[in-house]
């Protein structure tokens, strides 16, 4: 197998799905002739032509808006949002229009779509370029929540995004991009929704993550296995619908949870797996469940000390398990 | 010798067949609506929102569509409308009693949230400016699959002032698609009237500014509004891209059972709406050609009327949902 980045998994999924399938077609700003912002549709605008790799005007709230309703015409749509940062626009789109078209006619109509958009920071990226906004939609039924964390499984997560007959929220952390790779396997293959994965077995305590911060997390785990600390860190792949099994059944295993976000510690999806612990986990625990999150300020700063501060490093990581291997 | 009004729908190429059948529509149309109306004062519909008054450009443009083959992504004064495509008297009122035969939404949402999908009526929300960018996309994946379809939206003249219609026009006239957006101007976004939301007498002007036709009409004569979307749908299918129509319309009733128009429409204004009746118009214009008479007419009353007594019987006898239902269908089911 061939030792790809994780933004090469994202098109090969892309790239194969729309030879598979005819109704699979993508729009989004930037995406055709540039190929996207970060490359990650580079090459389709010459394979599958304009038709079927839109550049759509600047218009956040369209481009969901349209893929709606070309999802209800016989097509499945794949959205690039440029940014998760300028998904606000389209927020209306997704949580009343997108999530509900199945539930309000009854089973009726369904929406099909996927959007794809990066987040997440410790790229330079200041207040705009860098949140985290994955709680907004987790908190959504009928949506999906998908964050994948390697080139392996972001080509067969969003394999699984495209044939969902569902609307699928698909993350990408733009850091992990170019900065993680790994195998991915060759030709066609699925990675299911709503399983998580063990990164790292371990005994001693278990760490939550999803995204770029189950590299930090696994970074973590190495510092302190040298202190004699075995972490157990699970990538949750999906935060929605959430694999409750591998949560509780990691637990019931180290009897002490850490779950580490990026997003704002406040109302970020890290709470509401801390309370899924605590509601139906108590029993297992022997300390405290603790989470590792951004700071409650309102976006990531630019400038590298205040940005630094603002990421779980795998230092501040390492800390809380410490912490939490002490009860 | 040939007058000048039947010069109108002969010109237009309506059978005398075809315009009793519009008629019959939009009387059908207003015994259901006024019904539901005195269902909610008997404290048996809990809301309801209307279409009274609108009635004819309504039923011009579901005459002017293809039944089951053209798309609609109507709102939530389209009654008329989604009757004229095929919605029963029974399946409205099985939405009034928000019951789980109700084919639009199951008896989830409020009446007149439309969505009927045998007759390619879309699903609605209560978010106003919405819809009007899901019909760009159907007819962006019409256009792309090579079909010979036709999306058609509507709005009120206070949506156009949301960013969503703005986004699908400017997306529909990009792509020369065949789309039709019917903004149904009323005077009235609730209370806040037209010179307060747009500073154009005609939405229809703001056409020329996105690249495609526009067309105002006085959505209350049912022949010229059928004229206009006529035009607009040969447009549509010979690939010359979408139409503004901006329809002149006249709101009999307060916006919702929950509002009471008389607190901000000054009375004069109200007794002078009651001129406008299209139904009236169109009535008198069958009578003035000797198309029907009165006695024809005081059949189609009380058909209409007896079919809505059937229907509200039939609906308020139907079944309620079952309360573990709730969390059906906000996945797809497996099977």
């Amino acid at each position: 197998m061939a030792i790809k980045t994780l933004i090469e998994g994202i098109r090969e999924a892309m790239g194969e799905e729309m030879e598979r399938d005819g109704r699979v077609w993508i729009l989004g700003e930037d995406v055709g002739r540039k190929g996207g912002v970060f490359l990650a549709t580079e090459g389709l605008y010459d394979r599958f032509g304009e038709s079927r790799v839109l550049d759509t005007p600047l218009a956040e709230s369209s481009i969901i808006g349209v893929a709606i309703g070309a999802a209800m015409n016989g097509t499945i749509p794949i959205a690039e949002i440029q940014f998760a940062d300028f998904i606000h626009p389209a927020f209306d789109q997704i949580v009343s229009e997108a999530a509900r078209i199945r539930y309000r006619s009854n089973g009726d109509f369904s929406c099909p779509i996927v959007i794809r958009t990066p987040f997440g920071g410790g790229v330079h990226g200041g207040l705009y370029h860098s949140q985290s906004v994955e709680a907004f939609y987790a908190h959504v039924p009928g949506l999906k929540v998908v964050i994948p964390s390697t080139p392996e499984d972001a080509k067969g997560l969003l394999k699984s995004a495209v044939r969902d007959p569902d609307p699928v929220m698909f993350f990408e952390h733009k850091k992990t991009y170019r900065l993680i790779k790994g195998e991915i396997p060759e030709g066609d293959y699925l990675t299911p929704i709503g399983k998580a994965v063990v990164r790292r077995p371990g005994s001693g305590l278990s760490v939550f993550a999803w995204g770029l911060m189950v590299h930090h997390s696994l970074q973590a785990a190495e510092i302190v296995a040298g202190e004699g600390i075995d972490v157990e860190v699970i990538d949750l792949r999906t935060l929605k619908p959430l694999d409750k099994d591998s949560v509780l059944g990691s637990v019931e295993k180290t009897a002490r949870a850490l779950i580490v976000y990026e997003d704002n510690l406040t109302g970020g999806f890290g709470a509401e797996v801390a309370a899924i612990i605590a509601d139906e986990g108590f029993g297992y625990l022997d300390a405290p469940v603790l989470r590792v999150a951004g700071p409650d300020v309102p976006a990531m700063p630019f400038n590298k000390p205040q940005e630094d501060f603002f990421l779980p490093s795998p230092k501040r990581i390492a800390d809380a398990m410490r912490k939490l291997a002490s009860y | 010798m040939a007058t000048a009004k039947e010069t109108r729908h002969v010109a237009l190429g309506l059978e005398p067949d075809r315009l009793l059948t519009m008629y019959r529509q939009m009387v059908l149309a207003r015994a259901v609506d006024r019904r539901m109306w005195v269902l909610n004062r008997q404290g048996k519909a809990p809301f309801v929102i209307s279409g009274q008054g609108h009635e004819a450009i309504q039923v011009a443009a579901a005459t002017a569509m293809r039944a089951g083959q053209d798309w609609l992504v109507p709102y939530y004064r389209d009654l008329p409308f989604c009757i004229a495509l095929g919605l029963t008297a029974r399946e409205f009122l099985l939405s009034v009693f928000a019951r789980a035969e109700d084919p639009n939404s199951g008896g989830r949402q409020m009446p007149s949230h439309f969505g009927l999908k045998r007759a390619r009526i879309v699903t609605t929300s209560s978010v106003v400016g919405t819809q009007v960018v899901h019909a760009a996309g159907l007819a962006y994946a019409s256009k792309v699959r090579g079909l010979d379809e036709v999306s058609l939206t509507c709005i009120g003249e206070g949506g156009t002032s949301q960013g969503d219609w703005h986004e699908a026009l400017n997306f529909a006239a990009v792509h020369r698609l065949p789309y039709i957006c019917i903004v149904q101007d009323n005077d009235y976004a609730i209370s806040v009237p037209h010179r307060l939301q747009m500073g154009v007498d005609s939405v229809a002007k703001r056409a020329a500014g996105y690249g495609m036709a526009g067309e105002s009409v006085d959505g209350g004569d049912i022949l010229a509004s059928y004229e206009v979307m006529k035009r607009a749908m040969e447009r549509a299918r010979a690939g010359d891209g979408p139409t503004l129509i901006d329809a002149k319309v006249a709101r009999f009733t307060s916006h919702s059972s929950d509002d009471d128009q008389r607190r901000y429409r000054p009375q004069a204004e109200l007794e002078a709406l009651l001129r406008r009746d299209p139904i009236e118009r169109f009535r008198n214009y069958l009578l003035d050609e000797s198309l029907t008479t009165d006695a024809e007419d005081e059949l189609v009353q009380q058909e209409c009327t007896a079919e809505v007594d059937e229907a509200v019987t039939y609906a308020e006898a139907a079944a309620q949902p079952l309360p573990e239902d709730v969390f059906r269908h906000v996945y797809a089911e497996e099977g």
